[in-house]
């Protein structure tokens, strides 16, 4: 089903056409709105004139996440606080946090990009459906939220944390849909085998997973032992939040609600556009945003857009998974390392649970990796009751990373749930490293 | 023939060990022997106890990642040379032994012993005349 078939199946000369008039629209606003858009344009020389076609955007500067710390907490925004009728800030873990004000007519959209969504996975109004991202100042609950409302299924607003309870709601009320990261669909899924809770107990059919990176063997994973179908939803609060781009039932890449975020693939060192099927860092510029609309901001998201139609009748473009991130991203020995790397892996082996962390070392000035791994009870069995059975597991995983990351990493197998799991987005690296 | 021996995967640190003897007090389970198998950083834990089953289960509740093995439990001459004996009787046949250990059961030596050969070793048990422990000599 198509929610938006007009805007999510436009022609590409059409869509092109819009985008132009979008963007020479919201450059003209941001020039006018925000002093640090209106300097960098007049440093470059450039005035909104100069943009009157999507091909000029390649003239315009990027947004980072630096700038949108050094203007915190209000220096971004473009709309008088007077129409801000909702404020998110993202986390702000090595910095002060970003703050995104919105505007009712950004609620809007989002709730309508969000719709696109939901109705892209399969849900209807007769749906009952749970949102389990964090509700707050994160955008991934609220804004979940209010696509589920959009589209007039029933919401049931479970957030994160008290996860017993959850699974027994989810069995007593027959919730059919969640929305949550699918690390968090992983932890439910194990409370719900804590519990005695079946998956013939369950009703769940739709799964919206985003707000971290994940994989086909994770999807799969959760759609065995949850019986539902899980889709990737992605967005970030920079953007908007959740619903940015969405997959469709090809599950081929995700579709970008393009005719609001305009998407570009750079290389992230010369900072030039890449072609189409290349990876590099994706970049977006919010073509209608009031609140705080960014141009050209660099998402550190690694993907790229996937060339050509897509069967679902769809035609605005799809993105690939997110293949990492360009600040994940690990040097060690040289070689770059993602955690998804890692985590692909560990999900090709049965005998370990999903969970995994990378310790990072520096041992005599030479870096050292080790990857932590939890055996699975289930696939513990007589043939692996030796340490000689045990070490020849630890070998056949090294071998497999080696060949994965290019570079040796040592392995240990820990007990069943030594690992730590996390409710909202997994922690899955420790780097000791002390750098002068 | 064979016995039901419980094998835990534990890690080599503190804490981990009176966990597992822990629950298994609690399930009144009576242990008989024990052996570790153990590295650097991680061990494997053999027990030979009352009613394996049940205690596999119970620790299997408890998230711990146990097994049960079938291992043969061999009585061996009370006398030097006795041990060797025991073992002679498979290493003559081919036998490939990939763990052993003895303990002492009412006055007796108990030898245990894994192998991935069983077919072999109960031909070996049968026709060198071997003494041999089941399943109920192990009920407490």
């Amino acid at each position: 089903m198509i929610w938006n078939p007009t805007k999510e199946c436009m022609s590409r000369e059409q869509m092109r056409e819009l985008q132009g008039k979008r963007l020479h629209k919201i450059v003209e606003y941001v020039y006018h709105n925000v002093p640090f858009y209106r300097n960098k344009l007049q440093e470059m020389d450039l005035s909104p004139a100069d943009i009157q076609t999507i091909d000029d955007i390649v003239k315009l500067p990027f947004t980072t996440k630096k700038d949108l710390r050094d203007n915190y907490p209000f220096g971004m925004q473009a709309a008088p606080q007077s129409e801000i009728i909702r404020i998110h800030a993202s986390s702000g873990t090595t910095g002060n946090p970003t703050i995104v004000g919105y505007t009712r007519k950004d609620i809007s959209i989002w709730s309508e990009c969000m719709a696109r969504s939901l109705t892209s996975f399969g849900v209807t109004r007769n749906d009952i459906f749970s949102v389990s991202y964090g509700y707050g100042l994160f955008t991934g609950g609220l804004g979940a939220h209010n696509g589920v409302e959009t589209i007039g299924a029933s919401v049931v607003p479970a957030s994160t944390g008290n996860t017993e309870k959850h699974a027994r709601l989810i069995r007593d009320l027959g919730i059919t849909g969640i929305a949550c990261t699918p690390s968090y669909a992983l932890y439910l899924a194990e409370t719900m085998d804590k519990l005695g809770i079946t998956k013939d107990q369950i009703k769940l059919r739709v799964g919206a997973f985003g707000a971290e990176p994940w994989t086909e063997n994770m999807r799969t994973e959760i759609q065995n032992r949850l019986g539902l179908k899980g889709f990737n939803i992605y967005g970030l609060s920079e953007i908007m939040g959740p619903s940015v781009s969405y997959e469709c039932d090809e599950q081929h890449g995700s579709h970008i609600n393009e005719d609001h975020f305009f998407p570009e693939i750079i290389d992230p060192v010369t900072l030039q556009p890449l072609e189409p099927g290349q990876t590099g860092e994706l970049v977006f510029t919010t073509l209608t945003k009031e609140g705080m609309p960014v141009i050209r901001y660099r998402t550190r998201d690694l993907c790229s857009l996937l060339p050509g139609e897509c069967p679902c009748g769809r035609t605005n473009v799809r993105m690939s998974a997110i293949q990492g991130r360009t600040d994940d991203m690990l040097i060690i020995r040289g070689i770059n390392v993602f955690p998804s790397q890692v985590e692909s892996v560990v999900l090709t082996m049965e005998e370990f649970a999903p969970v995994y962390m990378l310790i990072v070392d520096r041992v005599n000035n030479l870096d050292t990796l080790m990857v932590q791994v939890e055996l699975r009870p289930d696939y513990f069995n007589a043939t692996l009751d030796t340490p000689a059975a045990i070490s020849e597991l630890e070998k056949r995983f090294a071998d497999k990373l080696r060949s994965v990351l290019s570079i040796s990493a040592k392995v240990q197998i820990k007990a069943p749930g030594t690992i730590e799991r996390s409710e909202g987005k997994s922690k899955h690296v420790i780097d000791k490293r002390v750098l002068y | 023939m064979r016995i039901k021996q419980l094998s835990i995967f534990i890690e080599n640190q503190s804490g981990t060990l009176i966990r597992v003897l822990e629950l298994l007090g609690k399930a009144h389970i009576q242990m008989i022997a024990c052996t570790i198998a153990d590295t650097a950083e991680y061990g494997i834990f053999r027990i030979i106890c009352s009613e394996p089953d049940r205690a596999c289960s119970e620790l299997k509740a408890a998230g711990v990642a146990v097994t049960i093995s079938e291992v043969f439990a061999i009585e061996m001459n009370d006398r030097p040379g006795g041990a060797a004996d025991a073992v002679k009787a498979f290493s003559n046949a081919g036998i490939e032994i990939t763990y052993m250990y003895a303990f002492l059961l009412d006055g007796k030596g108990i030898m245990i012993i894994r192998t991935d050969e069983t077919e072999k070793a109960r031909e070996v048990i049968k026709s060198q005349g071997l003494p041999y422990l089941c399943e109920k000599d192990f009920i407490r």
